[in-house]
């Protein structure tokens, strides 16, 4: 949970070098509340991308929070309007913490659900306090002359601690393997302000295909293989 | 930049940020047995972190690729050698060596992020460039 004081540290400090009001670094971890969208947002920003850009880039880099909500639908059944502040607070890390959370008690059970969505709730608005508390860090210690030189690199290290909590996750090799086979083929072929977006477009291209393999060879398996008459 | 461009900015950041968020529960909340949303949802996550890691390594020194674009190997080596390159490449396995031993994420990124500004910082020369 404290992960998030140095990150959003990390960010503040980055968002002073806009030379925009510090307000509005603040205001974006008030409204946005996204670790690696917060400073994609914040390159764009520096390098004058438009609103169509911006939006798409958010939207492709966020895709793996569409996939985040699946796990937690019953969970969040019925919580009011507090669902809306949970499901706007699902960064990464929220995700990760509420995820591996016990349930407490029967799902039918109307008390034991409420107790553990008050306590998601906590858990939600815990990680924003931090992510803001750690923005006005940054943006007030960017005032003070201090060097923040390679800040930016907090992004990259939290990308490879978040790929290798996936790798525990997944034990498969080769998500990884095309990943890095997209980004280098991504080198060669885009240009250098497409090869994010390109990259990550051509990799939801490929898994689509791998999709479309995997069930025709699923199916035909199931047909082929002749029953077991023990089974 | 204007601050009112600025603004409008932010609240589209802001609106597809809560989009990605929200789109389960309004709308595959009645598909999340489907195959294909089960099996993007498996292996999405690690490919586009893959990506962002791939993306973000070569990304800050991305100049350096437009010395020679149709001859990458040369670029990568110039890459390599540049204080930058080596710092972050150094820096990465590091976070990722401390984040497989300890797997405390704060820790990992904190004395990363250290190792990488200390060697930006202290001014190792380039050897390119």
């Amino acid at each position: 949970m404290f992960g998030y004081l140095p990150l959003g540290a990390a960010f503040g400090v980055l968002f002073t070098q806009l030379s925009l009001s510090p307000w509005l670094g603040l205001l974006m971890s008030l409204v946005i509340l996204a670790g690696a969208g917060q400073f994609l947002a914040v390159a764009l920003l520096g390098a004058g991308a438009g609103v169509t850009e911006l939006a798409v880039a958010t939207l492709l880099l966020n895709s793996r929070h569409l996939f985040y909500g699946l796990s937690l639908l019953e969970r969040f059944r019925d919580a009011g309007i507090a669902k809306v502040y949970l499901i706007f607070g699902l960064t990464d890390e929220t995700y990760s913490l509420l995820a591996s959370l016990p349930r407490s008690g029967d799902r039918d059970d109307i008390h034991a659900r409420r107790e553990d969505q008050r306590l998601m709730l906590r858990i939600t608005a815990l990680n924003q306090l931090w992510w803001v508390l750690g923005t006005l860090m940054g943006l007030a210690a960017a005032q003070l002359n201090f060097d923040s030189n390679g800040i930016e690199f907090a992004l990259t290290a939290l990308f490879v601690v978040l790929g290798i909590e996936q790798w525990y996750a997944l034990r498969e090799r080769w998500p990884f393997v095309l990943g890095l086979a997209v980004t280098f083929t991504g080198l060669w072929i885009l240009p250098n302000d497409q090869l994010l977006l390109g990259s990550i477009a051509g990799a939801c291209l490929l898994l689509l295909g791998h999709y479309a393999v995997h069930k025709r060879r699923t199916a035909m398996a199931s047909t082929h293989t002749p029953r077991s008459p023990h089974s | 930049m204007t601050t009112t461009h600025a603004l409008i900015l932010i609240i589209v950041a802001a609106l597809a940020t809560f989009a990605t968020r929200v789109t389960p529960f309004l709308f595959l909340s009645r598909h999340s047995a489907h195959p294909l949303i089960l099996h993007m949802g498996r292996y999405l996550p690690a490919i586009v972190m893959t990506v962002l890691v791939a993306v973000s390594l070569s990304a800050m020194t991305l100049p350096v690729f437009e010395v020679s674009t149709d001859d990458l190997p040369t670029a990568w080596q110039h890459w390599l050698m540049s204080a930058k390159g080596a710092g972050m490449l150094i820096s990465a396995i590091c976070v990722a060596g401390l984040h497989l031993w300890r797997r405390n994420a704060l820790l990992s990124i904190a004395v990363g992020t250290g190792i990488y500004m200390a060697w930006v910082q202290i001014g190792t020369p380039a050897v390119v460039g």
